[in-house]
């Protein structure tokens, strides 16, 4: 075959190829289309995962009727703009972005979009077409806070945080507050990895709170290497976002699970009937959007039983995880008996309480 | 056994022509992949290359995301004809994004139209500053700039997020780490309307311009490239080794700094924990791809710019992992090394 010839059939190939990329999407246009960002890849069996899940359920509860479309590992920052933006111009009719970062960019977006729905987690700002939603996972906290008050033998519980935003301080209040209601003695180390998924830090930031003491770890971060380690090294730990203790068998006592689930069902069975309204949801326990796995069998029974007090008690109100009196880290008492936080200083908190050990960065 | 020998003349020609050769086999390679993947040969080819450009809007974002890694770059390559080994670029782009996001909060009520021409020189200002600590280590006490320029990256990365989580944070955000949003005076004017392409990107042009004229046309270019390929003719040249090592921190630093400002002040439009993706470290990648020459840069910073882009449309369209950009990026730069092996070399069976 002749060079010329040879270039005019690969030119064919090509053609064809392209147009049956063309009539691929084209057929794919009927469909009612979600698309999803995501921070982190969706095998970070922790955060990413649980909203990969939560897109699967979409999938499976409308069949051919939904396709949805995702996009993994992206930064926060210039990239998150684009992306969202594409999902919106590539025929996306709601569209879930699933990371504070990417609040600004999906506002903007948004604006160039009226049509199109959008669906903010953990952010603040909301607009005509976009909703926010996010869950209570400081309930979750006061869960796993009680516990660790009562099996902790150093007093030292070590906490690995992701960034100092008020959502990760606020898990680190209750907690602590729930831990020395049951043990007024033990106290939380938090070490900062400025990651929400970097295993090779958080297994680091795991390393050095068990040398100093720690006998308990749990974390703000999303992969699993937190509780390898505490495994390796034999201490106990709590899950994040999902159950982990097919990585650390012996060290999960139980787990904070974030269920999207219906949510995400409802959401987008409101977007495709058009009854889709701008919202604020925060979940929590009541709703199943926090939820906790069965407690490992080493949990004893004492421990457990103490454990479901404080959830039920969230679930039928009769317990607060910020119900005064709640004390600064000076000693101070900074809300009085019997008075509870509302949701906005819930959703500003940038202190620590009294038994976080360090400065707030 | 197999030996390598090395060519006594290796080819010149060959030498330029590697980055296109090595461009067409990851091509091949990624169609395989692709083939193996499952994937239609022919849409993945599409989706991942041509999509992305497909329309107005999608050249203006090869734009956005080139111009960072092109500026950088160029900068970098000077540096590394002149053995200068500036692996810190990253760092030195998070203080041109913190520097020139100073200048912009401390005049958000002032809407004049020095705003932004401040925050440039600030931003420049601010790169050459945490590149100048390299630079002095290395010329006053010998310590390896590859070792120090990296090392600030994290410090910068840390400066960064204790800005924005206080001195610098965003007083109506709710405690969030992040500064206010700019106001309009801060912000760089966009060159195509219902894009995000800025001026950034006409400055990375100017910059492929300026390093090209630099290394071809002025002493100090011919300087900094002997020192680079025989540092003792330079000296005996009487160039002094301490000014160029300075002269290609600055025009590093400076230069990462200002692509740090383009990013805050361009697409991000605010300050927040993260302003890069890694632009730093991707454009010693884009330099060598380049062959640290200006105009190879150019190439280069778009070719990769097009990776990331591709990768995602290939996730949107195509369900295809994100992985599969590493893939590409990565057989990139594999096949681009092994073919430079092959020039210099020869293989011999012994």
């Amino acid at each position: 075959m002749s060079i010329s010839a040879y270039l005019k059939q690969a030119g064919r190939v090509f053609g064809a190829a392209v147009l049956s990329a063309a009539a691929l999407s084209a057929q794919a246009a009927d469909p009612f289309k979600v698309g999803f960002v995501y921070v982190g890849p969706v095998g970070d069996h922790g955060w990413t995962y649980r909203h990969d899940l939560g897109r699967q359920a979409v999938q499976n509860e409308f069949g051919a009727d939904v396709e949805t479309t995702f996009v993994e590992s992206v930064p926060e920052g210039a990239d998150a703009e684009r992306v969202v933006r594409k999902l919106a111009s590539s025929g996306h009719d709601l569209i879930f972005t699933t990371s504070f970062g990417f609040m600004n960019p999906t506002l903007k977006v948004a604006r160039d979009f009226p049509n199109v729905k959008f669906e903010h987690a953990t952010g603040y700002k909301r607009a005509d077409n976009v909703s926010t939603y996010g869950a209570r996972f400081y309930e979750g906290r006061a869960v796993i806070g009680t516990m660790a008050g009562m099996m902790t033998k150093t007093n030292t519980v070590g906490y690995i945080g992701s960034f100092p935003i008020p959502e990760v301080v606020r898990g680190i209040n209750a907690f602590t507050i729930a831990m020395r209601k049951v043990n007024p003695d033990a106290e939380v180390k938090v070490v900062w990895v400025n990651s929400w998924y970097d295993p090779g830090k958080e297994a680091d930031a795991a390393k050095a709170l068990i040398d100093q003491g720690a006998d308990i770890i749990t974390q703000h971060t999303d992969s699993p290497a937190p509780l390898q380690v505490a495994e390796e090294r034999g201490v106990l730990g709590f899950g994040q976002a999902s159950d982990m203790s097919a990585f650390a068998p012996a060290a999960q006592l139980t787990s904070i699970i974030d269920n999207w689930d219906q949510y995400y069902i409802d959401r987008t069975r409101a977007a495709m009937e058009g009854s889709w309204e701008s919202t604020d949801t925060w979940g929590g326990i009541d709703t199943g959007m926090v939820s906790f796995p069965e407690y490992s069998a080493d949990v004893p029974d004492d421990v457990k039983a103490a454990a479901e007090v404080v959830r039920e008690g969230i679930i039928d109100g009769s317990f607060h995880p910020f119900q005064g009196p709640i004390l600064n880290q000076a000693g101070e008492e900074i809300l009085a008996e019997g008075e509870v936080y509302d949701d906005k200083t819930l959703l500003g908190m940038d202190f620590y309480v009294q038994g976080v050990q360090g400065e707030l960065p | 056994m197999i030996a390598l020998q090395r060519r006594a003349d290796p080819s010149r020609l060959m030498g330029y022509l590697a980055p296109l050769l090595a461009l067409g086999i990851t091509l091949l390679a990624g169609l395989m992949l692709f083939a193996i993947l499952g994937v239609p040969v022919g849409a993945a080819f599409y989706a991942f290359f041509i999509e992305p450009v497909s329309s107005l809007y999608g050249w203006a974002e090869l734009g956005v995301k080139a111009a960072p890694l092109i500026i950088i770059a160029v900068a970098l390559s000077i540096g590394f004809r002149a053995q200068v080994w500036n692996i810190g670029a990253e760092g030195q782009l998070i203080l041109g994004g913190i520097t020139g996001a100073a200048v912009a909060l401390m005049f958000h009520q002032n809407d004049g139209w020095y705003v932004l021409p401040l925050m440039v020189l600030a931003g420049i200002a601010g790169g050459m500053a945490w590149a100048a600590i390299p630079a002095l280590l290395k010329t006053r006490f010998n310590v390896n700039e590859i070792l120090t320029s990296l090392m600030l990256t994290y410090v910068a990365v840390l400066l960064l997020s204790w800005l924005v989580s206080g001195p610098m944070r965003d007083p109506d955000g709710f405690n969030f780490p992040e500064s206010r949003m700019f106001h309009d005076a801060a912000l760089l004017p966009r060159i195509l309307e219902g894009t995000r392409l800025h001026a950034g990107a006409m400055v990375a042009v100017g910059v492929v311009l300026a390093g090209w004229i630099l290394l071809t046309r002025t002493l100090l270019g011919f300087a900094l490239r002997v020192n680079g390929a025989a540092p003792r003719a330079g000296a005996h040249a009487g160039f002094s080794q301490p000014k160029l090592i300075w002269t290609a921190l600055m025009i590093g630093g400076g230069c990462a700094g200002l692509a740090g400002l383009f990013e805050v002040a361009g697409p991000i439009g605010q300050l927040l924990p993260s302003i890069s993706p890694g632009y730093g470290f991707t454009a010693i990648i884009v330099a060598f791809l380049g062959r640290l020459h200006p105009v190879g840069v150019l190439f280069a910073g778009l070719i990769m710019a097009l990776s990331y882009l591709g990768g995602e449309s290939a996730q949107i369209t195509l369900s295809l992992p994100l992985a599969v950009t590493g893939v590409f990026q990565g057989m990139l730069l594999f096949f681009l090394l092994a073919t430079d092996v092959l020039i210099n070399y020869r293989v011999v069976f012994k």
